[in-house]
């Protein structure tokens, strides 16, 4: 009787629903394009460039996926990422060390995370209003910083935008010569911060807290969960992949600008969407959101390589997977709900 | 008598600015009871369940837990001591595993280990009888066993005393009677259990003991099987209630020769079978049958509240089209919505706004009812009602539950209507409350107004209406009336025996 109990194949959860569905979905995004695009998707060379492109964007996109499943909302990761890829070129460029400018990067994240949550949890005030707030504050930093655009420093630039190379997924071009595939250390390190989220999200005490107050707060705190201190804990990793995320967009621009990562905040949110986290809390999972932005990628890829290469046609899509999204979440779990219902 | 004290409430205060919620209250819980802690709303029941529970602090008095005085700051710290609730709403995470939520935020440490969490739910589920298992998401199960997984984990906790706050208020028989074997047991087991709820019955079902509270002060401790439940009543309302049964005079003839007023054939909505129906001008009927049988379907469908698929309706003799509320309402229909909190306050406009929003859709928007107006409205139905608030423009969501049902009463009453629908009025409100609503209603069909009443209580609708029709799986199974309106034909009827 009791190994019958234990045999007992549990259906999936929202969450891992919510998250198949995504990868599923990327599959067939990636598929479509390799037969549309007539097999510049079959190198290696476009994932890892997708990668490339795209490492700071996971990041923060992670973060976000945590604040989201806690119940919150962060729109001031962009501007963040921007600030900290401005006074991180600024401090090299003075002649600061590369590897300090790491721990301002933090710093940076940290600060804005620590007085979000502060605000957020234990003052009680919105978090829209809040990251609102801090995003136009570290926008104007930003500008304060510096109006023009800064270029880091040629030699710094080289010393720090190293790339994994490997012939063997390279490329080999009509003469015969073989281009070797790259990654860039950014990826690495979104991909040790996705892997750290990803056991924090699952395994760990904290994680599970995260789920549990973006469920239901109310129910959390009879839980005896110390809410406020959790609220606090997601905004605070939000802050520091935002400050990790600025030093990666900056290992791979190079250069600091006040339009530096501009409308981030909102892809990121759509990547965490697609991934299958709820906007209301308490289900998402991360691997979900990296594939949420591989998908927005691949989309916009298509789109761009199909010659619609004006910015808004971009956004028009971005638009449309988000509402087909939104739709097919909320119609899978109403599904759900009348499933339960009727049994 | 000797049995061993658990838990001791002593000379417990407790003020709020400006009022006294608790005076000098005692309570006391042995071990292995079910003690029913009653009173009407605003006697102080929940004020002393959040004492006991760390939510709110006394201002005097003292707590003892096995001969030891404690204090306790917080619902942690009364989970710690052995003291544990189970809220009317669920407070679980339903996201979680029922594994994690009986596990989660009890123990420090860096990880979880989810596997150990399964097996040790499993065990527990499985030794309580609750059919869940670890590894389900907690929004997969029904109420019923969401609220099990609650008492599993205070259980698991080790606890002593086990406060369960109206749990059985969305639950239906089946699933009461699961809870309550489930009380039985931990009861053997020992443990104490404070039990909260507006049902009588059920207290006298499952109750040793009752404590009676009456606007903050202890009027008694009594043995269940010593009080006569007239009397528990009269010791919650504070006065000898002979006209309990008194006003009920039921003309069960009143309506049976007036004019049909509504009738529907056939009639179907998304939400039900197609059924037919008439009643009467004066006339009171109900609806009645088990929670989920299709009662508040049938009168959502005459209202047009859900979506209408078919069937032919006519008011006074004329077929008319009924396909949203405000059609039903420009017939002279009001219908007065099962849930409160849901369809029925909005709890951040006054009272005044509130009464006068049905009258307000009626007129449409472009004929605003005048302040001044609506104020003499306002008055007049606050006064007529005997609602207690403080004045027209205090929040309604700042009311007690018996008050805002007023409102929304006075705001259907407002519209004068020729017919009218109430779903589950007197759900959870105090009894004083229920009988003056149930005045209301034979009051109003004694001025020519049809009334459909459903409740889940069999014995209100026995005193106010003069046929019921019943229903299960949403058919209607059966129309009672004249000598057949008894409790036991009506649970015979509902059963499935011949009616």
């Amino acid at each position: 009787m009791n190994k019958n109990r234990n045999k007992v194949k549990e259906p999936l959860n929202d969450t891992q629903l919510l998250m198949t569905i995504t990868i599923c979905i990327f599959a067939v995004m990636y598929l479509l394009a390799i037969v549309l695009l007539q097999g510049g998707f079959l190198h290696a060379q476009q994932i890892l460039d997708m990668l490339n492109d795209n490492a700071s964007l996971i990041i923060v996109s992670c973060g976000l996926t945590i604040v989201m499943i806690g119940g919150g909302i962060d729109i001031s990761v962009g501007a963040v990422t921007s600030l900290v890829v401005m006074s991180c070129v600024l401090f090299i460029n003075k002649g600061g060390n590369p590897y300090l400018a790491i721990l301002l990067a933090l710093g940076i994240g940290l600060a804005f995370g620590a007085v979000h949550g502060f605000l957020i949890s234990y003052l009680d005030i919105q978090p829209f209003i809040v990251t609102l707030a801090g995003m136009f504050f570290a926008r104007g930093m930003t500008t304060i910083l510096s109006v023009e655009p800064q270029k880091l420093d040629e030699e710094v630039f080289n010393g720090i935008h190293t790339s994994i190379k490997s012939d063997l997924l390279g490329y080999r071009a009509k003469n015969g010569n073989v281009i070797p595939a790259n990654m860039e250390l950014g990826v690495v390190i979104a991909a040790v911060c996705v892997i750290l989220i990803f056991v924090l999200l699952k395994y760990c005490r904290l994680g599970r807290n995260f789920y549990a107050i973006g469920g239901n707060q109310q129910s959390a705190l009879m839980l005896g969960i110390n809410v406020k201190r959790t609220r606090f804990a997601t905004y605070l990793i939000s802050g520091l992949l935002s400050g990790i995320s600025g030093y990666v967009l900056m290992m791979h621009i190079g250069a600091g600008n006040a339009t530096n990562a501009a409308g981030m905040e909102m892809n990121a949110i759509a990547s965490a969407i697609i991934g299958g986290t709820l906007l209301t809390g308490g289900v998402g999972n991360v691997l979900g959101t990296v594939f949420g932005v591989l998908t927005l990628t691949t989309i916009k890829k298509i789109v761009v390589t199909s010659g619609l290469n004006q910015p808004y046609w971009q956004s028009i899509t971005t638009g449309g997977m988000l509402c087909f999204f939104i739709l097919l979440q909320s119609v899978v779990l109403g599904k759900r709900q009348k499933k339960k219902k009727a049994s | 008598m000797q049995e061993e004290c658990l838990l001791k409430l002593r000379g417990i205060d407790k003020y709020f600015p400006g009022v006294r919620a608790l005076h000098n209250v005692d309570f006391t819980l042995r071990k292995g009871e079910i003690h029913a802690l009653m009173g009407e709303n605003g006697a102080g029941k929940s004020t002393l369940i959040k004492i006991l529970t760390g939510v709110y602090q006394m201002d005097d008095g003292s707590i003892t837990i096995d001969g030891e005085a404690v204090s306790i700051h917080s619902p942690q710290d009364a989970q710690n001591k052995g003291i544990s609730t189970v809220y009317q709403e669920i407070t679980l995470c339903p996201n979680l595993t029922v594994a994690e939520n009986m596990f989660i935020g009890r123990e420090g440490g860096l990880l979880v280990n989810q596997k150990e969490y399964k097996r040790k739910a499993d065990e527990q589920l499985q030794s309580l009888g609750i059919p869940a298992r670890g590894g389900q998401q907690l929004g997969s199960c029904s109420l019923a066993v969401q609220q099990m997984v609650a008492i599993a984990r205070a259980v698991d906790m080790k606890c002593k005393v086990l406060i369960l706050d109206e749990p059985t208020s969305s639950l239906d028989d089946k699933e009461v009677n699961m809870l309550f074997s489930l009380m039985r047991d931990l009861k053997a087991k020992g443990v104490g259990i404070i039990f909260v709820t507006h049902f009588l019955e059920q207290v006298y079902e499952v109750s040793d003991r009752i404590t009676v509270l009456r606007n903050g002060e202890l009027v008694g401790e009594y043995l269940t099987k010593d009080l006569p439940q007239v009397q528990l009543v009269a010791r919650m309302m504070g006065k000898e209630l002979d006209e309990l049964g008194d006003f009920g005079e039921t003309d069960s003839a009143a309506g049976s020769d007036s004019p049909v007023f509504y009738e529907a054939s056939g009639l179907v909505s998304e939400e039900t079978n197609p059924f037919d129906f008439t009643i009467r001008k004066g006339e009171v009927n109900g609806f009645t049958g088990l929670l989920g049988s299709g009662r508040s379907e049938s009168v959502r469908a005459i209202f047009g509240a859900d979506k209408v698929t078919g069937g032919t309706v006519k008011v006074n003799g004329e077929e008319v089209k009924i396909s949203r509320p405000v059609d039903a309402m420009k017939k002279g229909i009001a219908y007065l919505a099962e849930d409160r909190k849901r369809d029925g306050i909005i709890a951040d406009l006054s009272v005044r706004e509130n009464i006068i929003l049905a009258l307000q859709v009626m007129n449409g928007f472009f004929k605003p009812i005048s302040r001044s107006e609506s104020e003499a409205f306002a008055d007049e139905y606050i006064k007529a009602l005997n609602i207690k608030t403080a004045s027209s423009e205090t929040p309604i969501g700042s009311l007690s539950g018996g008050n805002q049902q007023k409102v929304i009463l006075a705001r259907w009453l407002l519209t004068h209507p020729d017919y009218l629908i109430l779903d589950e009025p007197t759900r959870g409100i105090d009894v004083g409350t229920k009988l003056e609503i149930q005045k209301l209603v034979l009051q109003l069909a004694r001025d020519g107004v049809s009334v459909t009443f459903i409740s889940s209580e069999v014995e209100e609708m026995l005193r106010t209406c003069s046929r019921l029709i019943v229903m299960r799986d949403r058919h209607i199974v059966g129309e009672l009336k004249g000598e057949d309106l008894n409790q036991a034909q009506v649970m015979k009827t509902i059963a499935g025996g011949e009616a």
